[in-house]
């Protein structure tokens, strides 16, 4: 429906105070949602990174930084490794991978939110229409 | 048991190591390398001499990797000779080894033109660490404030802003009549010519470095122009060509530059691959056979070649110059053919000249085959996608460059696909 409560609460998932209304009042600057969502007249849908299998960004990461967790397989960034170079942004062919905001500029990406149970997109989206999917292989 | 030997530790080598350990957890596998240490960026060497990368994470790969994956790594190993007859690589130490399959990945080494006194101390080439800590160390024992780089390609210009960053004025001297050409279009080169400027940087265009004076050691160029500029450092940024010296009279096949291979990666003896930019592929934009040096298609070879080495036949699907670089602070990407013009060929383009934002997309029979970002690089990949792809783009031509554009405006097959992981680089 294409309410982008998922964005909001990305956000404040990935901010300093973790608390909505301080980071939409005072944070500067604010992290960008690593969820994106997209609408075309009555169409709409969220995407953010799908965690490829052959991941694209993992194979034209000049540093390392990108990176498959060997335990649960998800994509994450290094934020100490990255240095800004934008390959990846450059090979994603879903557009999931972002200029970050805070701090150093790095890559941003989905992180399946791995310090909480449920990702923050999927518990507040209040249409069900996110949920998390364990595929095995 | 199957032994492999790997010569080079970039990204083709490494992504060998990776496929040839999925398919074959028994074989041996020995990587050489002539640098001290293996898995290190070079394309990072420019961001350790501008203090923004530590020497610690130099490394992409970390040294676990090669006990996880059981390589035995030799650093130090320069290969200075391959008997296909035999099956023995000789290395400059004296020691040789046996293969059963060998891969060449030996990447590029940087150009050197016929310059009188290039020999002179204080003129560096840059593409190696060895080369950064030369570099640093000179430029900090002599207090250098001002230098020149010769070549305005994407080394030429990352050396630039480390140098700048360093607090010395740097003067570019590029022989095209504009920086960046053999990479992005002629706007995107005036935008990042202009930010270079602003920050104190000398562009000098359409000239070269005909002399290089002094003594024993550098003390200032001459141009063709006839421009002299005083200067204790000179950076030769031309090119890299493929590193293939060692491989004379050995019987693989070069083409004009780099080693022929096949869609497996396979040279022209048959237990003999090649990887990354020592090779000469099909560039799909234009259908030409040549080096395309740059790291996604290094890591996509050295992929194929390691799968094939180890026995699972897949098929390279060829590769697209493309290139990601920030600099001057304005983040800029090219893929595919960005200068071409002509009755068949559409161009779409948006300019905001108040925030330095350009992007340029060119569409020849309904595909995309180029596009061009500068200072907004946002979904830049949708675009990288639509090319690779050859993705008919004529029912939402109008909205490529909208505001809102993104995948949801894709034809859904497309789509469907792009989930379902089935759009590589390779085909089984």
């Amino acid at each position: 429906m294409g309410c982008r409560l998922c964005e909001i609460h990305c956000i404040t998932a990935h901010s300093k105070s973790k608390n909505i209304i301080k980071v939409f009042r005072y944070e500067v600057p604010q992290p960008v949602p690593s969820v994106i969502v997209e609408e075309k007249e009555y169409t709409t849908f969220a995407i953010q990174c799908r965690h490829c299998e052959d991941a694209p960004c993992i194979q034209a990461c000049i540093t390392g930084a990108m990176h498959r967790d060997p335990d649960t397989n998800a994509v994450h960034v290094d934020h100490e490794k990255c240095v800004g170079c934008w390959m990846c942004i450059m090979v994603c062919p879903f557009g999931a991978i972002q200029r970050g905001t805070v701090e150093k500029k790095v890559a941003s990406k989905c992180d399946l939110c791995v310090d909480r149970e449920i990702p923050a997109c999927v518990e507040n989206c209040p249409n069900e229409a996110l949920v998390l999917v364990e595929v095995s292989e | 048991m199957m032994r492999y030997v790997i010569i080079g530790a970039g990204p083709a080598g490494l992504a060998a190591v990776e496929a040839i350990r999925e398919v074959d957890v028994e074989g041996e596998i020995a990587l050489l390398t002539m640098e001290d240490v293996p898995a290190y960026s070079k394309p990072l060497i420019t961001y350790l001499l501008g203090k923004k990368v530590q020497e610690k994470n130099m490394l992409y790969r970390t040294r676990e990797f090669f006990d996880e994956h059981r390589v035995e790594v030799r650093t130090g190993a320069e290969v200075v000779r391959v008997d296909t007859d035999s099956n023995m690589v000789y290395l400059k130490n004296g020691e040789s080894l046996s293969y059963d399959r060998l891969l060449i990945a030996t990447g590029g080494a940087p150009f050197k033109p016929p310059i009188e006194g290039l020999e002179k101390e204080g003129v560096f080439t840059f593409t190696r660490w060895c080369d950064e800590k030369d570099m640093a160390e000179y430029i900090e024992r002599n207090g250098v404030h001002e230098a020149v780089v010769l070549g305005g390609g994407l080394i030429g210009l990352k050396t630039t802003e480390a140098l700048m960053e360093l607090g010395i004025k740097v003067h570019i001297v590029e022989l095209a009549d504009r920086i960046l050409a053999a990479t992005f279009d002629k706007k995107a080169s005036e935008i990042i010519t202009r930010a270079l400027e602003r920050e104190g940087c000398e562009v000098h265009t359409n000239d070269t470095v005909v002399q290089v004076k002094g003594g024993k050691r550098i003390s200032r160029v001459i141009l063709k122009s006839g421009k002299e500029i005083k200067t204790r450092l000179l950076v030769v940024a031309i090119g890299v060509t493929p590193n293939v010296g060692f491989l004379r009279d050995s019987g693989v096949r070069l083409g004009r530059r780099g080693i022929m291979v096949d869609d497996r990666m396979r040279t022209s003896i048959s237990n003999i691959y090649a990887a990354g930019d020592c090779t000469e592929v099909l560039d799909e934009s234009t259908g030409e056979w040549r080096t395309i040096a740059i790291w996604p298609i290094a890591s996509a070879q050295g992929k194929v070649a390691g799968y094939n080495m180890a026995g699972r036949e897949v098929r390279y699907q060829g590769g697209i110059p493309m290139n990601s670089v920030e600099l001057a602070g304005i983040p800029t990407i090219s893929v595919g053919c960005t200068n071409v013009e002509g009755d068949d060929v559409e161009i779409l383009k948006y300019e905001d000249p108040s925030s330095s934002v350009y992007k340029k997309l060119v569409i020849k029979n309904n595909k995309l085959i180029g596009a061009v970002f500068v200072g907004d690089i946002d979904r830049a990949g949708i675009y990288t996608g639509l090319i690779t792809h050859g993705v008919d783009v004529s029912t939402f031509k109008d909205a490529l460059l909208d505001e809102g554009f993104g995948l949801i405006y894709l034809p859904k097959e497309y789509r469907k696909k792009l989930i379902e992981g089935e759009l590589k680089v390779w085909l089984e």
